[in-house]
């Protein structure tokens, strides 16, 4: 053997594991599925996530409920730009994994940077949606009347299968600037950024269960995301098979949120639109007596 | 008041140098092995609700009021009606000032009133008190009086002094069961659990129970089976069976299984029943009902749709 054979270097690959409660576990199952580039060389083994991940996932995801919800809208602003932040410190990692994906060079270059944008974007949203959205109603009676939005709770959303990063981030940004926890199932083909992106999470000040990511099959845990009964609203952004019926079924049990974002652009423009945000609010109405 | 007349004779104080050490990496190792086995389906249905049927279900706080303890019988006596087929649990754990409205609201159940008695938590009273302390709860109508013992003297080596108390409240409870809390996350080592629980054993508990759920560590896997085992050694000794009672931080519906397979596999059917092994919580009735409502509808529930207590 040659000094320089010898001498070539294994590279170190990365074990692409799940996000949950702020902690990098495997999936309990200890099942993977792999996942190629263009050329048909394994790229990763990804987890394929089981509904007892899930579960757990959604344990994380209330317990973080109370805690970020109650955390000042600025502070919430403040976190959202510091993910932005900490992305564009790896955007060389994040088009790297795009393009191996195989996404151009160009495109991943533009996707990144979409995403670290729309992260701006809702962080600036942070303190300013509920301004829009509150009201004051005017009623017949000596009532001071008036509408203020709160944090549905917890959000599971099926992110969209073919944008593995802009979609991704463009379902989680406007449901936690608003207040909420997130449960994510990553694209089933284009898993690597979802996973990469929750390592950008845990150093962004991200307190721990407020996003969980998991990655797998939709068709497997898509029954379950729609029928958990501490989910409060399901985000969904394909419907393959008619799954987006079934996913509104399985949602009536506890009378969910069902937010459908089917065949949606996800570079496109009307995605920053503080409606994402209000999609999972609860509008609370108080009825103050007032003297005449 | 002058120290009641005891019927102690010192020779029934067991020699406790004669108490086999414990291993404690062997006792680790084996309760790892019973988080492992696979409770699946029908089975795990039975478990939860033998669990269920074995939880004291308890609030110890000095905050409750009569009404707080009221709304707790009403848990004890609908668990969740819309799940059928459901036992009720073993009996309401409160503190002996709560003991009568407890037994009124209960009238007519099957389920006991415990009482913890001789100034719990820390059972830094003298004995005297102590004794008064059990006879007003049994006198209310508790059914069953979770003691503590005196850690101190336990500790000091005086344990001709903890094996007479013991043995003085137990003839003070006349009818009503006795559970010994040992509090063995005062204890501090396996090796004195095991002494403790042979104590207890000796002086006439019907139970032993680990904790008073005011102190942590509170029941443990490491701990729970040293005291099994303690009850195996008494039996195959004396041919009496003693009790189990782990309580404190058992919160999950799959630790109630896991600490059901330790006592399968420890001490064997005999001992599966709400007669001889009891849950002390508060909160794991609700992961329990939880568990079952799962199996029924196959949706992972929510919190939000069981009563608190």
């Amino acid at each position: 053997m040659s000094p320089k054979a010898a001498s070539k270097r294994v590279p170190v690959a990365k074990t692409y594991k799940i996000y949950i409660g702020g902690k990098f576990p495997r999936t309990e199952s200890g099942r993977y599925y792999t996942v190629t580039d263009k050329s048909g060389d394994v790229m990763a083994n990804i987890c394929q996530g089981s509904r007892k991940d899930f579960r757990e996932a959604v344990v994380a995801a209330r317990a973080a409920v109370p805690g970020w919800s109650s955390t000042s809208a600025y502070l919430r602003g403040q976190i959202l730009y510091r993910i932005g932040e900490m992305l564009e410190g790896r955007r060389a990692q994040f088009i790297a994994e795009l393009t191996s994906q195989g996404v151009a060079s160009a495109a991943a270059e533009a996707e990144v940077s979409a995403t670290i944008d729309r992260l701006i974007y809702y962080a600036g949203w942070a303190d300013k949606y509920q301004q829009v959205f509150s009201s004051v109603n005017p009623v017949s009676s000596s009532h001071f009347n008036f509408s203020v939005l709160e944090a549905t709770g917890v959000v599971a959303i099926l992110a969209p299968e073919q944008s593995g990063l802009l979609g991704l981030i463009s379902n989680i940004a406007p449901a936690i600037v608003g207040g909420n926890t997130c449960v994510v199932l990553g694209s089933e083909s284009l898993p690597l950024c979802a996973i990469s992106f929750a390592e950008v999470l845990e150093s962004s000040d991200v307190p721990a269960g407020v996003v969980n990511i998991l990655t797998g099959f939709k068709e497997e845990l898509r029954e379950h995301f729609a029928s958990h009964m501490d989910v409060n609203a399901i985000v969904y952004c394909d419907d393959e098979q008619n799954s987006g019926a079934e996913i509104q079924q399985a949602s009536a049990i506890n009378i969910k949120r069902v937010i459908s974002r089917v065949d949606r652009r996800w570079d496109d423009a009307e995605n920053d639109n503080p409606y994402l945000i209000s999609d999972t609010q609860e509008t609370k109405t108080t009825w103050h007596p007032i003297g005449r | 008041m002058s120290e009641p007349a005891l019927h102690v004779k010192p020779s029934l104080v067991p020699d406790l140098n004669r108490v086999p050490p414990v291993d404690e990496v062997g006792v680790i190792e084996r309760t790892t092995r019973f988080c492992k086995r696979s409770i699946k389906k029908d089975s795990k249905i039975e478990a939860l609700k033998l669990a269920l049927s074995m939880i004291d279900l308890t609030t110890l706080e000095g905050q409750d009021t009569p009404g707080k303890v009221r709304q707790l019988c009403q848990k004890a006596i609908h668990l969740h009606d819309t799940l059928d087929d459901l036992p009720h649990v073993a009996a309401v754990c409160v503190y002996p000032t709560m003991v009568g409205v407890a037994k009124n609201a209960l009238t007519g159940h099957d389920i006991n009133v415990a009482s913890v008695a001789t100034a719990f938590p820390s059972g830094m009273a003298p004995r005297a008190v102590k004794l008064e302390d059990t006879r007003m709860a049994v006198g209310d109508g508790a059914d069953e009086i979770d003691m503590v013992i005196s850690r101190g003297a336990f500790l000091q080596g005086e344990y001709g002094l903890v094996f007479e108390e013991i043995a003085a409240i137990k003839e003070a409870c006349g009818d009503a069961h006795l559970k010994v809390i040992l509090e063995t996350g005062e204890l501090g080592t396996l090796d004195r659990v095991r002494r403790a629980s042979v104590l207890a054993m000796h002086a006439g508990a019907d139970f032993i129970k680990t904790s008073t759920g005011k102190i942590q560590p509170a029941a443990t896997m490491p701990v729970t089976l040293v005291m099994l085992q303690a009850i195996r050694d008494y039996y195959y000794e004396t041919d009496r069976r003693v009790g189990m009672k782990p309580a404190g931080g058992i919160s999950k519906a799959k630790q109630a299984i896991q600490y059901l397979v330790m006592l399968h596999e420890t001490l064997g059917n005999d001992w599966m029943t709400p007669d001889l092994f009891r849950f002390g919580a508060s909160s794991l009735a609700n992961d329990v009902l939880m568990q079952l409502q799962k199996q029924k509808t196959g949706a992972y529930q929510s919190a939000d749709y069981f009563s608190k207590d």
